[in-house]
């Protein structure tokens, strides 16, 4: 009897395979090698050991480069929330026709090249650029800003960036909430801004959350931004791991930090996950 | 807590509710035109019509979602036209209930008071209360998706009834429900609503349940209030052939009106036979063309005779149907007439062919109206 019925779950294994097989072969193996090179004590081969880790984890330098990137990560999450929940929300409440306006406008960053965009950002954002320009035929400044190769810069042409990452996923979380809900608070008696943070917040936080995570995890490894508006004097991860690889050939250093930035970012969406699960409650109401 | 009997009179607690000439314009078309409704306190008026005619549009602008484009809403008197929804102190029931997934029970029952900025222990001991007196006492710490569907109707009524409205709006609530379970929510919410008092309205497409919970029943089509009345005057004395029709089911027969006074009618009907009528609905004088509505109940089969004044037709079909019999007939003009009679009346089946004659069971029952 029970034979007969086949159980359907054995199909998705198999047809999952020629995946699982790509994801062996280009993520898992390279990871492994990865590993495997960090713990080299000397860029010529040799012995094994933690010199690499102990070395990252010793110099405060490289510290400071893992703590501003990740803290880079959390400025750019925070932007990017604060200017994406408003748009999501815009978009949840206008009318057919401008909803497809604002979805063309939160994927348009999504459909040019990083390149270009962080080259656009270069101009806005130079001595001579549009801010700037703008700042002093008002005559508010008379000194150009200095915009470009800042951290500011950097959040800011990041946010840009990421902005649909952060607004889609939100958009879906508002899409489907019953708006008989939001009726339901106001004519229990609750204002605008009650109904917004009893009702609508809560019920969109599986939405702010995913967008949060990917957000994040996009912002704290956006190589060309990074480097082309921050300029020199900023390092990030990235850069760095780039730096040690290419240009001092020091290959076991270089994949020892990889691995400690690969960690600490686990660590940071483990938190994430976190809050996920915890609002997951409201997720499929 | 007052004690009322289900069936007594409408409280004098509940708020009066006036609709003044209320009109809503969607763009060219017209949802909602110059309805006025002039509610009592304590009453449980229901909104009947098909899908479209505007009860829900109707709704919206009592609860003040909605600005009407004409016309005046007041409650107690005072006009809230102009009021948001959170300051007109009316509780709805929606149709999907759209209770706070994320609350508890208790939290969505409590939620109003908290609006209101009542204290936490009075916020739990009303919910208390509350969700008592829909015996959801024991539920409380669950969360709305572990309810059933009734259950969560109850819920829904307890949140609105909580912050002690002056108005409660039901948007066809008993919808989505089962038949057994319909019926006893039914009782349940006329139950509760005679308890409290409150003045009342009840949105629905089914004329049943119009007829059974209302004290008064107003009936929409196309925007347009066609008839305002107690459920049997509705049923017995239509003011209109979409009244007549809508509301239980008619046999529309052609014919001429012959003379009329205030109360009564003799109507010359096209497929033969003279047939005394109540008074006919509108400016009609005699000679005129109408529209004679008979109830199948109001009509029974007799054994077919020579005489030409009678309205003669032969059996189609017969279907025994518990209690009733139900027996179509083909009349001359080749309308299919439909008739109702008591099965303790009739025992037998008419053989499909049997030449028979139509007779109405008492005089003045049948409606006239003129000819569409
Ligand atoms: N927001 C709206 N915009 C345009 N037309 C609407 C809108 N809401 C309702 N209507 C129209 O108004 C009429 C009445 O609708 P509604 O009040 O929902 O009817 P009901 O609740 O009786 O089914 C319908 O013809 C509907 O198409
Ligand atoms: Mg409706």
């Amino acid at each position: 009897m029970a034979a007969t019925l086949r159980d359907v779950t054995t199909y998705d294994l198999k047809l999952a395979a020629p995946l699982a097989a790509g994801f062996v072969l280009f993520f898992v193996t390279p990871l492994a090698i990865l590993l495997a090179l960090s713990f080299q004590t000397d860029p010529q081969g040799g012995h094994y050991g933690l010199t690499q880790y102990v070395a990252f984890l010793g110099d405060s330098f490289s510290l400071g480069v893992l703590g501003s990137t990740l803290w880079l990560g959390v400025k750019v999450t925070v932007l990017t929330l604060l200017l994406g929940y408003p748009v999501a929300w815009l978009h949840q409440r206008s009318p057919g026709w401008a909803r497809g306006l604002i979805m063309l406008l939160v994927l348009l960053p999504l459909l040019t090249s990083v390149v270009v965009r962080t080259f656009a950002w270069v101009v806005i954002l130079g001595r001579q650029g549009i801010v700037n320009a703008t700042l002093a035929w008002l005559g508010l400044i008379d000194t150009p800003l200095k915009l470009l190769y800042t951290e500011g810069g950097v959040v800011v042409a990041l946010a840009q960036v990421q902005m649909p990452l952060m607004v889609l996923p939100i958009i879906t979380a508002l899409s489907r909430i019953d708006p008989n809900l939001a009726d339901a608070s106001s004519v229990l008696g609750a204002g605008h801004w009650r109904t917004f943070r009893k009702v609508i917040l809560p019920l969109s936080l599986p939405g702010i959350v995913a967008g949060c995570l990917l957000t994040y995890a996009a912002a704290i490894t956006a190589f060309i931004t990074q480097s082309l508006i921050g300029g020199g004097q900023m390092l990030f991860m990235p850069m760095y791991i780039y730096q040690q690889a290419s240009t001092l050939q020091n290959w076991p250093f270089a994949a020892a930090i990889s691995i400690v930035f690969l960690v600490s970012v686990l660590l940071v969406v483990s938190i994430f996950n976190a809050l996920g699960r915890l609002s997951r409650g409201y997720a499929d109401a | 807590m007052v004690s009322a009997s289900p069936n007594g009179p409408a409280s004098p607690r509940g708020q009066t509710l006036l609709l003044d000439g209320i009109t809503q314009r969607y763009g060219a078309s017209l949802a909602v035109n110059e309805v006025t409704l002039d509610i009592r306190g304590g009453e449980l008026v229901a909104l009947l019509g098909p899908s479209g005619c505007g009860k829900t549009t109707l709704l919206r602008i009592i609860a003040g979602f909605l600005a009407q484009t004409k016309g005046h809403v007041m409650v107690g008197g005072q006009s809230v036209d102009g009021l948001p929804p959170n300051r007109r102190s009316v509780g709805i029931v929606f149709q999907n209930y759209a209770l706070f997934p994320h609350m508890t029970v208790a939290e969505n029952v409590a939620y109003g008071l908290d609006a209101r900025g009542v204290d936490r222990a009075t916020q739990r001991s009303e919910a208390q209360r509350m969700l008592d007196l829909v015996k959801l006492g024991y539920l409380g710490d669950r969360t709305p998706r572990q309810l059933s569907g009734g259950q969560q109707q109850r819920v829904a009524l307890a949140r609105a009834l909580a912050v002690n409205p002056s108005i409660l709006l039901l948007d066809e609530p008993f919808a989505a429900l089962d038949k057994n379970l319909r019926l006893d929510m039914q009782i349940e919410v006329k139950r509760i609503q005679r308890l409290s008092g409150i003045t009342t309205i009840l949105v629905t497409h089914d004329q049943e349940e119009a007829l059974s919970m209302a004290d008064r029943v107003a009936v929409l089509s196309q925007g347009r209030l066609e008839q305002f009345s107690p459920p049997t005057e509705i049923y017995d004395a239509p003011d209109s052939l979409f009244v007549n029709t809508f509301v239980g089911s008619a046999n529309l027969l052609g014919g001429v009106l012959l003379d009329c006074d205030r109360s009564t009618g003799r109507v010359r009907l096209d497929a033969g036979g003279l047939i005394e009528t109540r008074a006919p609905k509108g400016d009609l004088q005699p000679g005129a063309r109408v529209t004679v509505c008979l109830r199948p109940e109001h009509l029974s089969v007799d054994p077919a005779t020579s005489d030409a004044e009678t309205l003669n037709g032969v059996v189609e079909m017969g279907l025994p149907l518990g209690a009733t019999v139900i027996h179509e007939i083909r009349i001359g003009d080749g309308t299919a007439v439909k008739v109702s009679e008591p099965r303790i009346q009739r025992t037998d089946l008419l053989a499909p062919g049997t030449p028979v004659r139509l007779a109405p069971v008492a005089p003045r029952l049948a409606s006239v109206f003129a000819a569409a």
